[in-house]
């Protein structure tokens, strides 16, 4: 029984990491309108990032998670204004092509800087748990969790309350009337990517205390975060975060239940299932798929 | 006010306007006329930045605004109720309101504009916390009117107003076009509807295959054998 609870929560703790990812992922792709394959490198950046600021001014993670959400939000505006605003009127393709070479360059660039090796930091609480019960619960991915779900929060709060949340759903929903609105509407995209890249910088620095850093370690998460999207409904929010909570536990029950090497196929088989019999996601409000926001 | 001088408009290949002037004076109500596909909405949207013509030149107020993006142009007071409302469907009314008065001219006659288009629509006072995608037609068409109104213009632009909706909305719809310009709004109106508009229009002006096929005063439109033809096609 303490197994079986224990397996769960550390599901439910992975889930909070991916639901961050995703998030980030998703608002782009809803806003936006652009599937960014090189979201799980942004993630690689910010978790190099956040291991220098480690090993070299000896910042611990948690401090420098400001400065490394900070970084990716300026990074994520200079993405777009210089790569992807010249390609958004052009085919799918092109954009697939664009977004999936800016993934494959950023990865050889960290190749070449920083060598295949995988790095991680030491701090003093990296193995610390909490003990409940016969139960133990990881010190670092508790933050984790409770930051996602701080960050879900906080997005809803964002998205509903505010003039410019509204008006980055309303670019989501009726690009075109938006702009009849008085709506800047490539300055909402710049704002939506930024912060779509912002909350994966985050992702980065709240995972660099129980993972490695290695020149590929995006494509692992990301994979996870598109699973993530099609389950929660594209351009969903609330979508992404239950999504990435599901995907956690499933991949926790997989691994024990089926056998660990087995979860990327578990993943894959629900993303066809979603595909094949409800392609809008589980969370979307049906029509399309066109809701940003948590609602 | 509006001036447009030979506007040339391609989508791709396909020219869809080709050498049209229009001209619109401050108060009137001029209705832009034409058969399917002649080019209406394409006009509209060129005023309104959405479109950029390959030559030619739009004017309001003096200034030429054709290279302008499309909330510049709102912000100088030209706001358009598009086609078929596209209204934010997941917002409430109350939302789609306020987004209509995103603009900074906008913003600064929130209240008031709200108290107005209250006024001018109590039912949508009445469910401001509804959903906008759950409404009727017709209400759905008041709240984009009423959205459109809240962006303060000068000059407004409605495309197909009364399209598919009951005769009896149509009829309050016009009416409140008529109260719309008694307080001073400059009315470019986009309609199927012949006869109705050119009732409550000072000119107007047909299209017909992305020409301008005749204008002048409302009255002498109506009576234009070329308006039967332009709506008969070729
Ligand atoms: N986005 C577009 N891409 C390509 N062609 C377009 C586009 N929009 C309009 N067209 C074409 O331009 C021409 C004029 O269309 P427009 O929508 O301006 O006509 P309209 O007078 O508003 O017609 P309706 O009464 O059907 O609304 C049509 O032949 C149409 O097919
Ligand atoms: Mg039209």
């Amino acid at each position: 029984m303490g197994e079986i609870i224990q397996v769960l929560i550390s599901g439910i703790l992975v889930g909070g990491i991916y639901a961050l990812i995703s998030m980030g992922l998703n608002l782009i792709l809803g806003v936006v309108r652009i599937i960014n394959f090189a979201h799980g490198e942004f993630l690689m950046l910010a978790m190099y990032l956040s291991f220098f600021l480690y090993s070299v001014w000896g910042l611990d993670p948690y401090v420098s998670a400001l400065l490394v959400v900070l970084i990716l939000f300026v990074f994520g505006l200079f993405i777009q204004r210089i790569i992807i605003q010249p390609i958004l009127n052009t085919s799918a393709t092109v954009k697939i092509f664009v977004t999936l070479g800016l993934s494959i360059a950023l990865q050889n660039f960290a190749l070449m800087l920083w060598r295949a090796d995988f790095r991680s930091v030491h701090t003093a609480y990296q193995t610390a748990v909490i003990n409940v019960g016969t139960v133990a619960v990881s010190i670092p991915r508790l933050i984790a969790f409770i930051v996602a779900i701080i960050v879900a929060l906080g997005m809803y709060l964002f998205l509903n309350k505010t003039l410019v949340g509204k008006a980055i759903r309303a670019v989501a929903m009726e690009k075109r009337a938006a702009a009849l609105m008085g709506i800047n509407v490539k300055r909402i995209y710049l704002l939506a990517f930024a912060i779509g890249s912002a909350i994966v910088g985050l992702a980065g620095a709240l995972l660099i205390p129980i993972y490695y850093v290695f020149p590929t370690v995006g494509t692992l998460f990301v994979l996870i975060s598109f699973v993530v999207v099609v389950l929660g409904g594209m351009g969903s929010m609330l979508g992404a975060f239950l999504g990435g909570i599901i995907i956690g536990l499933v991949e926790a029950i997989a691994g024990v239940v089926i056998a660990p090497g087995l979860k990327e196929a578990v993943y894959f088989i629900i993303f066809i299932l979603v595909l094949l019999f409800r392609p809008s996601g589980l969370f979307s409000l049906g029509k399309g798929s066109e809701e940003v926001g948590l609602k | 006010m509006l001036k447009c001088e030979s506007m040339n408009l391609f989508y791709g290949e396909v020219q869809a306007l080709w050498d049209v002037n229009l001209e619109v004076k401050e108060g009137e109500i001029v209705a832009l006329l034409g058969a399917n596909a002649a080019g209406k909405s394409t006009t509209i949207n060129a005023i309104s930045g959405l479109e950029k013509l390959s030559s030619g030149k739009i004017l309001f107020e003096g200034t030429e605004i054709q290279k302008k993006d499309p909330h510049e142009i709102v912000e100088m007071g030209i706001v358009q109720v598009p086609e078929g409302r596209k209204l934010f469907s997941y917002m409430t009314i109350e939302e789609n309101l306020e987004l209509g008065a995103y603009s900074k001219r906008a913003r600064a006659n929130f209240k008031q504009n709200l108290e107005t288009v209250f006024e001018l629509f109590p039912i949508l006072k009445e469910r401001r916390k509804q959903l906008a995608g759950s409404m009727s037609g017709g209400q759905q068409q008041m709240c984009a009117v009423a959205r459109g109104l809240m962006g303060n213009p000068k000059f407004l632009m409605i495309d197909e107003l009364s399209l598919g909706l009951a005769p009896l909305v149509v009829k309050q719809l016009f009416e409140v076009l008529t109260q719309i310009s008694k307080r001073g709004i400059t009315i470019l109106l986009v309609e199927q509807n012949v006869k109705q508009s050119l009732a409550i229009a000072n000119s107007a002006f047909v299209l017909k295959n992305g020409r301008l096929a005749l204008s002048g005063k409302a009255s002498e439109v109506a009576n234009d054998p070329t308006l039967h033809q332009a709506y008969l096609g070729k």
